[in-house]
């Protein structure tokens, strides 16, 4: 079964890191990668730029309005997403718990959905 | 087969429901891998039971039966569903191949069916009002309409939750299994929070009228002695103890009318010894395993109680240094109340006093009724008449039981002018 892991961090407190301590975690996303894709877990993974970058699009009457930002302010923000392959429940949350984002903030685990 | 024989058959089919309707279904779920189908199954497989053991006898292996019959119900459901849906014909013939050479034996796996079933319904991915309703409606038996009386919950509201933890289970894929050795120790916590909580509900009602609700007690204390069965492990048996030392004084904590009566006051002669006895043989254990937990203290402490003629005879030194142990095993401010309330006993008044202002400055328990009403007590036997009566009357704005509200009012009715 297929579960994206999106991992909420505040970006403030990323922001504030010293590079030595945001360049290990880097390093320990890769690392984690690799062995995620090496046993077949991960189907994709990506980190997203900071919500300042984000604009958020809405078609209402069928006219688009575009806002600056994400469309809801929180004090965790997507940060982002890891797409799993896993048997259950508990190895979605076994995987999860491993991210570095599980420490800095939190991971929504989330099962996917076929729309059929 | 004559008329006595099958009216001997319809007991037994009858007695084989009380004591193994659990174990069938939770046998039921494993194999057919859903709840709802499976609970359908088991209702389906009495029913066959009822018709067939009157006329047949009843068989030597009556949960084998049951089983067999439960999961051959399922198939025809799925085959009769399948025409609607055909992906559930593929399920019907992978079931029908699964029962061919997987004959269910008696007594194999059966208990770690029990453990997998309270496991999944006290999944931490459930929300915890779920737990307890989903732990007590499968584990347990207990009808929706049970359950929600007991919580005073509207039946809708509570089934409204059932069906939602389960479809959860379904969807999300919650495995039926029992967790690694790795996960256990947190996973376990869950559970026992579960059943505590259930024994909480029943024994100290956070609303309502009535003080107790024995019934939900004695759940929580048959799911307790079901889980040291499959479970021995030394939180489990701490916390068996913690709920059996507790249900010993239920006599005894209220009197006729209603009225709630203080430990020190309480008429120890109205203690259960039977449960006492057990309750200190299970912290016995517990304790020499040296792998407990807060279950086990709190009930060490609860055992102190227990084992003095009087509240004068208490150790309440030993108290106090159970109280420090837990402080650092699970660090709460109710807990450093307790300990506070402890420390009066022991040093005094004024000395448990210091350490309850100290918490309450602190803000954390500002607005829970008992760290107010504790204050009051040490105030009032400290002749502080004043302030004892502020602390009383915050108490009393502050709970929302009955029958405290009642001891509360009497309390400060007492007091000197």
């Amino acid at each position: 079964m297929k579960y994206v892991c999106l991992c909420y961090e505040e970006e403030k407190k990323l922001k504030a890191m010293p590079k030595s301590e945001w360049d290990d975690i880097v390093r320990e996303t890769y690392a984690y990668n690799e062995e995620l894709h090496k046993n077949g877990r991960l189907i994709t993974s990506q980190a997203l730029q900071p919500t300042e970058n984000a604009t958020t699009v809405r078609v209402r009457n069928g006219k688009v309005s575009t806002t600056d930002g994400p469309f809801a302010e929180t004090k965790e923000q997507l940060g982002g997403f890891f797409l799993i392959e896993a048997r259950d429940l508990n190895e979605a949350i076994q995987v999860a718990s491993r991210l570095s984002g599980a420490r800095l903030g939190c991971i929504e685990v989330r099962p996917t959905m076929e729309l059929s | 087969m004559t008329e006595n024989a099958a009216g001997r058959a319809r007991e037994m089919v009858e007695a084989t429901y009380r004591s193994e309707s659990r174990r069938v279904l939770a046998t039921l779920i494993r194999l057919l891998g859903d709840f709802d189908l499976a609970e359908d199954a088991l209702h389906d497989a009495f029913a066959a039971a009822l018709e067939k053991w009157p006329k047949d006898g009843v068989p030597v292996k009556p949960r084998a039966w049951l089983v067999s019959a439960g999961r051959f119900k399922a198939i025809d459901t799925l085959r009769r569903r399948a025409r609607y849906d055909a992906s559930l014909e593929t399920l019907a013939l992978q079931l029908e191949a699964d029962s061919r050479y997987v004959e269910p034996r008696e007594s194999e796996g059966v208990e770690d069916d029990r453990l997998r079933l309270i496991f999944t319904c006290c999944h931490p991915a459930l929300p915890p009002e779920a737990r307890v309703a989903l732990t007590l409606r499968e584990v347990c038996g207990l009808t929706t309409e049970e359950i929600a009386r007991a919580f005073l919950t509207a039946p809708p509201t509570l089934a409204q939750r059932i069906v939602r933890a389960k479809a959860k289970i379904k969807e999300a894929r919650i495995p039926y299994q029992v967790p690694s050795r790795a996960d256990l120790p947190d996973r376990l916590e869950t559970v026992l929070q579960v059943v505590y909580l259930v024994f909480n509900e029943g024994y100290s009602a956070s609303s309502g009228a009535t003080l107790t609700r024995a019934d939900l007690s004695g759940e929580a204390i048959r799911l307790g002695r079901l889980l040291l069965e499959l479970l021995p492990e030394p939180e489990v048996s701490g916390l068996l103890a913690l709920m059996l030392l507790h249900e010993s004084r239920r006599v005894a904590r209220t009197s006729p009318s209603g009225e709630l009566i203080l430990l020190d006051d309480q008429d120890r002669t109205l203690w259960n010894r039977g449960q006492i006895e057990e309750g200190l043989a299970l912290v016995e254990r517990a304790l020499s395993s040296r792998r407990f937990g807060p279950y086990t203290l709190q009930a060490a402490i609860a055992a102190e109680h227990a084992k003095a003629q009087n509240g004068a005879a208490t150790d309440w030194a030993r108290i106090v240094g159970l109280y420090d142990l837990l402080v650092q095993a699970n660090p709460s401010p109710v807990v450093e109340l307790n300990r506070a309330v402890a420390v009066a006993m022991r040093d005094g008044p004024s000395a448990g006093l210091v350490l309850i202002d100290a918490i309450l400055t602190r803000g954390d328990l500002d607005a829970y009724h008992l760290a107010h009403s504790a204050r009051a007590d040490l105030c009032r036997r400290l002749g502080k008449t004043v302030e004892a009566r502020v602390s009383y009357q915050r108490a009393l704005d502050l709970t929302q039981q009955e029958t405290e509200r009642r001891f509360l009012e009497r309390r400060l009715a007492e007091l000197p002018d």
